[in-house]
């Protein structure tokens, strides 16, 4: 069962950059672990610490104005790269709930999705006024509403955005996907005696 | 009529929800990295792997690639991470290629080598890369792992159809030109998020000559245009690559297949949400600058200069980049030395790549002062390469000769650059530290890394090998 979600009010962390990649938010290192916890020391691992592994307090994560916000809002093509969930697992292991930005990477926002964090895709021009927001004035808060799909900015600036419906629904009740797709097991099986009908050398067994 | 993606995506269709289908996939590869969550999932859950035949796992990722690595990894995390595939390929009957095993190699060259991947089939791998086996005319692509243990359990997977886009390549390449630079131009046009929410599929004449080793390289790298699809329609070419291999279809079912395929390509009137035409014919090998796929430029250019660019954000990225990579702008391409040189990858470690750099390095030596790495894809391509002597012609030219697997790609296994070093490679990511903490990555084609190798500096390889 996955964390539900439903309403955020929390800090906004701006990360203005665009092209952040899967390999920025948590470095290929960090994916030699077998578990989905314990990742938040990796996340942003070269932006949030110098090559002394001190951390840079120019970066947005270490300022203490931003620090236990939930919500990242970010430049287009957001989590561009790797198919690691793992980058999912470690903003969420961090604190975030939510990422705004103007698009995100078709893998990354379906990782999303499987694990209660809402991506929120809004106009670009949307996300750079909310972004220099948050940047003017560090620590003031964004709301996130789920069920209206709606995202208000520091100013009372009120973005809606769209969700695919069964997407939402599964954010909404932290849904089980797979038990929910076991109950289409006897179309599975249908389909299966079907193709192995119509093309049996794909159901030859992969030889050891 | 429809475009040869919606023509597999329909055979596909378990059942609908929405505006969503439940796809059937034909088949799954696991790596090490991605898949132990899922096994835990499903043990969590007291779920069974549904068909443990149509799976293949091989640890690919953390594997060192020197000639001890059967008997020990130091690394206590790669060793337990390759444990637990074992553990849990072995638990659920799925078959596992192992580092011993004379097949192992990256996980996306052993599949079509096995004749896993066939024209018209579903295949997925927790792995961003998988859209290289689209080259056979298959809906291939990487997901994440929630997504593996969905098709670990159920054999399918809810997918919205992606938009259609068609990316034709007119001309034939000149010498010393290749699928890469092929791939690394389209990129640089539409960008790293062009492709984002498309299935691209890779057409005309220039893509028609290419081999399946070019096709895989070209789809290979879609994904860094932001397109988890790419694919190519099959042909003879795709038909003679396969005949024969482990899992192609035995005789008696061969004509049936090749039937089956040759309907599959998309038709003269399907529709494309976007199109685009590239003339090939004058391409010049590319190089990349930045830290984005998409920073790659002919190897006659020069390093641009952010404050040319009106756009904020990417005069930003631009910069960021340029400080990351240490150059500054105007700097000719060639102008720029090398420490490292890798010759390897999902992109470039398949068969025709190791000779294509190798007519490069024989007869000339790696410049002092540069290590330079061969990693054969796989440990057919290896044993196919040492009976060409081509090993011979790489160590005599002072290269590493290695054993497969992902290597200096991406820094999870000992082949690394430390922080500050410059490498010319031929892998599929410059992101910052992508090969290691601080590295620095020009990416390129296999004949281009060997010209960088022999000659310290980045190098259009038509002067050196000429």
């Amino acid at each position: 069962m996955r964390e539900k979600f439903t309403f955020l009010d929390t800090a906004g962390v701006p990360l203005d950059r665009r092209n952040v990649d899967t390999d920025a938010i948590i470095p290929a290192r960090y994916l030699k672990t077998i578990k989905r916890t314990g990742l938040e020391e990796g996340l942003f691992f070269a932006w949030r610490y110098d090559a002394d592994g001190r951390e840079r307090p120019d970066f947005p994560l270490n300022r203490p104005s931003y620090r236990g916000g939930r919500v990242l809002v970010a430049g287009e093509n957001f989590g561009c790269g790797s198919s690691r969930e793992h980058a999912v697992w470690a903003l969420m292991d961090f604190g975030f709930r939510a990422v705004i930005a103007p698009s995100f990477s078709d893998i990354f926002h379906n990782n999303c999705l499987k694990n209660g964090m809402l991506p929120v895709t809004l106009p670009a021009a949307d996300v750079q006024s909310l972004i220099d927001a948050l940047l003017a004035a560090p620590g003031c808060r964004v709301e996130v509403d789920l069920p209206g799909q709606t995202v208000k900015g520091p100013k009372g600036d009120v973005h809606r955005f769209s969700i695919d419906p069964f997407a939402k629904t599964c954010l909404l009740e932290g849904l089980d996907e797979i038990a929910l797709t076991m109950k289409s097991a006897p179309e599975i099986d249908r389909y299966e005696r079907e193709r192995k009908a119509a093309t049996p050398w794909l159901f030859r067994d992969i030889p050891g | 009529m429809g475009t040869m993606f919606a023509k597999i995506w329909d055979r596909h269709v378990v059942t609908r929800r929405g505006g969503d289908v439940l796809l059937y996939i034909d088949r799954q590869l696991v790596h090490e990295v991605t898949s132990p969550q899922a096994f835990e999932g499903l043990r969590l859950a007291g779920r069974p792997v549904r068909r443990p035949g149509a799976i293949l796992a091989v640890p690919d990722h953390n594997v060192p690639t020197t000639p001890d690595r059967a008997e020990r990894i130091d690394d206590r995390e790669s060793r337990e991470q390759i444990e637990a595939l074992r553990k849990n390929a072995l638990g659920a009957g799925v078959t596992l290629i192992d580092i011993t095993d004379p097949r192992q190699g990256i996980v996306h060259i052993i599949g079509p080598e096995a004749g896993l991947v066939l024209p018209g089939i579903t295949i997925v791998c927790g792995d961003s890369h998988t859209g290289t086996l689209g080259a056979f005319g298959a809906i291939a692509f990487g997901i994440g792992t929630s997504e593996v243990e969905h098709v670990l359990a159920a054999q399918s997977l809810w997918q919205k159809m992606p938009r259609q886009m068609r990316v034709t390549v007119t001309g034939a390449l000149r010498p010393l030109v290749t699928p890469k630079d092929v791939i690394l131009s389209v990129i640089a046009r539409i960008g790293a998020s062009g492709g984002t929410g498309y299935a691209i599929e890779f057409a005309g004449e220039t893509v028609r000559r290419m081999s399946m080793e070019g096709r895989m390289t070209m789809c290979n790298m879609t994904i860094e245009a932001g397109a988890r699809f790419g694919l190519i329609s099959p042909d003879e070419i795709t038909f003679a690559y396969l005949k024969g291999r482990p899992l192609a279809p035995p005789p008696g079912m061969w004509e049936a297949a090749v039937a089956d395929w040759k309907t599959l390509p998309s038709d003269p009137d399907a529709k494309w949400d976007r199109e685009v035409a590239l003339d090939a014919s004058a391409l010049e090998p590319h190089v990349t600058w930045g830290t984005s796929p998409q920073d790659a430029l002919p190897v006659g250019g020069a390093v641009p200069d952010p404050a040319a660019q009106a756009d904020p954000g990417e005069k930003d990225r631009m910069r960021r980049a340029l400080e990351y990579m240490g150059l500054v702008p105007g700097t000719r391409l060639t102008d720029i030395p090398v420490d490292k040189v890798f010759i390897g990858s999902c992109t470039n470690a398949r068969i025709e790549d190791l000779r294509a750099a190798a007519a490069v390095a024989k007869g000339r030596k790696v410049a002092p002062g540069v290590t330079a790495l061969v990693v054969p894809g796989s440990g057919l391509v290896k044993k196919q390469a040492e009976e060409e002597g081509l090993d011979r012609v790489f160590l005599d030219a002072g290269f590493q000769w290695r054993l497969p697997g992902c290597s200096m790609c991406l820094g999870m296994n000992p082949d690394k650059l430390k922080a500050g070093e410059r490498c010319a490679s031929t892998s599929n990511r410059n992101f910052e530290g992508r090969q290691g903490p601080g590295g620095r990555t020009h990416l390129m084609s296999p004949p281009m890394a060997a010209a960088a190798a022999v000659t310290g500096r980045i190098a259009d390889v038509r002067e050196v090998a000429r």
